[in-house]
């Protein structure tokens, strides 16, 4: 089977997130950024069904944040193929622009199976990977966790999550692109010499993204952090003495018996 | 039929009534009530009777009851999503975040290339505009946004609206679609439920949550020992569970459990919403995170900013002490 895996990079959350003086967008440049961590649960589904089945692995990037590395880390892990696409103008600012760039990229692989991750948390106005089915023309099916080969060639059997641990298995006809949650086993740790090396070794090869910036059709008129109705009341002092404090309510609830 | 209507997919599993397509109801009756319009909900692959009068906040039950929608499938539902929204030119489409509701509210979205909003929280009439509040980066950051198109597709965060839940007596509208649904690629097989044998942890009073912050597999004694000090139980957000450190049924959240303990420790989670869809009900939650800002300290009674590595010890050592 060979499969592309489109991968974004986001903001890392462990940072504070700042305004930019216009008041509607993140201040991306005070931002670190990590690869989204559902692109990396379907990077590992991605490797777990090459070293299942066979096939090849092609991960698909568009040029923002600290890209290369992402893509030399996947080489690391077992990509065989990496394609970073660049971008005259800004990063796009509507997931319809990024999914009319990545199709660009991705529709020539000729992929039997495309795997994206099924969120990232700073989409506001759309979400990449339905647009992208839409974009190739392809059917699409998301929060899924796991996926396998079928018996027949052709087809993959997935599990779709739903509320309270239940999960339908769903049969999907290929080509199709899938949204993950979840990969089979946890995202593989790679030392960074494994990935120095694959930075030696690895072929990146560029693409330029020729789809126009489409207007967003949602505008932002500014962002605030959430006003809580009602904050925790914080409990300060050392680990001793809050623990002593938490133990006081607790027991003064009945909670400790 | 108004350029004012709002439509809202209902969403049935089984026999029940996902509690979302109440809280959708109560956000469509809200906007409405500002602009005038009728509240239809849609109810795809059965007949809708049975539900009908717990959606008695919407005027219209539109119903498709087509065996071909009577599995979940993305593309016969947006087949006919998308027939349904040609003819009735709604102002919007609210769907739930659901893990429909992800797949669905995009798809129609790109279909028909209106607007979409994901994770929105409030919704209101804005001289014309629809203005819709969203939160995206986790819960860290909100964006008052103005939609202009129609339809616009609203995903609404569950638990952002009261549920609306005015007996009533809608009237039940069964449609069939013009076009033929045809089975597409993706087909529902079986459902696979949880193995049983695990602790139950919404029968536990006392949950001790550990999220991230837990940082190894080898951690997650430190928070047993509390659980244990405490009588209760330990349970966990998606990366722990993701790691295969506990269980598939000790996840608290939008695919895990929904749980109302008498005390909610949360360990080391930032809150996202979807963690915060499973737990909101907690008499008390205890939130520790060395991270001020997280969201979890929203939902939170009491709250620390320390290191829950330092803490978990002690805490479990002054249980212990009163217990005597
Ligand atoms: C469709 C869908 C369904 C989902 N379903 C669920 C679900 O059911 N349940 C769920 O939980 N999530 C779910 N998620 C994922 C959710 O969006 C978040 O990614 C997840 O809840 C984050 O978990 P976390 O808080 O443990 O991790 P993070 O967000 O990484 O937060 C870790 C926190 O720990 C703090 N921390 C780190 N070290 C320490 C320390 N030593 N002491 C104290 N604090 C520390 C950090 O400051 C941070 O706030 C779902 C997502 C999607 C898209
Ligand atoms: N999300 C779900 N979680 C648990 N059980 C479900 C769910 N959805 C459907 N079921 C059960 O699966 C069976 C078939 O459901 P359905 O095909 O939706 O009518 C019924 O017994 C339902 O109660």
């Amino acid at each position: 089977m060979n499969i592309a895996v489109v991968v974004r990079q986001v903001p890392d959350l462990i940072e504070p997130l700042e305004i930019a003086p216009c008041g509607t967008a993140i201040d991306l440049d005070a931002a670190s950024f990590i690869l989204n961590e559902s692109d990396d649960h379907a990077l590992e589904q991605a490797l777990l069904l090459k070293e299942a089945g066979g096939g090849t692995v092609t991960v698909v990037a568009l040029d923002s944040g600290d890209v290369d590395n992402t893509l030399y880390t996947a080489a690391a892990k077992g990509a065989d193929a990496l394609i970073k696409i660049s971008q005259q103008d800004h990063a796009p600012r509507s997931p319809r622009t990024a999914a009319a760039r990545y199709a660009e990229a991705v529709k020539p692989l000729g992929a039997d199976l495309v795997l994206v991750g099924v969120q990232a948390h700073d989409e506001l106005d759309g979400a990449l990977p339905p647009f992208l089915a839409a974009a190739m023309g392809l059917p699409y099916v998301g929060v899924i966790r796991g996926v396998r080969a079928a018996t027949e060639t052709g087809a993959v059997i997935v599990c779709k999550e739903f509320p309270g641990a239940v999960m339908a298995q769903v049969r999907v006809k290929l080509p199709a692109i899938l949204g993950i949650l979840g990969a089979d086993q946890p995202p593989r740790y790679v030392p960074v010499s494994r990935i120095r090396a694959a930075m030696k070794s690895a072929q990146l090869s560029e693409c330029e993204a020729a789809a126009p910036q489409r207007e967003p059709l949602v505008s932002v008129v500014r962002l605030v952090p959430p006003a809580p109705a009602a904050r925790a009341e914080m409990l300060s002092g050392s680990e001793a003495e809050v623990a002593a404090r938490i133990a006081d309510i607790l027991s003064a609830k009945g909670l400790v018996k | 039929m108004s350029a004012q209507d709002v439509l809202v997919l209902a969403e049935i599993r089984g026999e029940t009534l996902d509690a979302v397509t109440l809280e959708l109801l109560a956000a469509a009756r809200g906007l409405v009530s500002a602009t005038g319009g009728n509240v239809g909900v849609i109810v795809l692959g059965r007949d809708g009777a049975g539900h009908a009068s717990s959606m008695g906040a919407a005027d219209r039950i539109i119903v498709f009851d087509d065996p071909q929608l009577s599995t979940y499938a993305p593309e016969t539902y947006v087949a006919a999503l998308g027939e349904l929204l040609a003819a009735e030119r709604p102002r919007a489409l609210l769907i739930g975040a659901t893990s429909i509701g992800w797949d669905v509210a995009p798809l129609v979205a790109a279909r028909l290339d209106a607007p979409l909003v994901i994770g929105c929280i409030r919704i209101m009439d804005g001289e014309g505009d629809l203005r819709v509040t969203a939160s995206f980066y986790g819960g860290k950051m909100l964006a008052e946004c103005r939609v202009t198109g129609a339809p616009a597709i609203l995903m609404v965060q569950p638990g952002s609206f009261r549920p609306a839940s005015e007996p009533g007596k809608a009237e039940i509208e069964i449609r069939t679609l013009a076009a033929p649904l045809q089975p597409g690629a993706i087909a529902f097989e079986q459902w696979i439920l949880p193995q049983a044998g695990d602790v139950d942890i919404t029968q536990h009073d006392v949950l001790v949550a550990i999220g991230r912050g837990i940082q190894q597999k080898d951690n997650v004694e430190l928070a047993e020992s509390l659980a244990q000090a405490l009588g209760g139980a330990v349970c966990a957000s998606r990366p722990v569970v993701d790691q295969g450190w506990l269980p598939a049924t000790r996840q608290v959240g939008k695919s895990g459990m929904t749980v109302k303990p008498k005390l909610y420790f949360a360990l080391g989670i930032s809150g996202a919403p979807e963690h915060q869809e499973g737990m909101k009900g907690a008499d008390l939650v205890i939130a520790v995170n060395t991270d001020p800002k997280a969201p979890i300290f929203d939902v939170a009674h009491y709250g620390a900013e320390l290191d829950i590595l330092d803490l978990l010890p002690a805490l479990t050592e002054a249980i212990e002490a009163k217990r005597g």
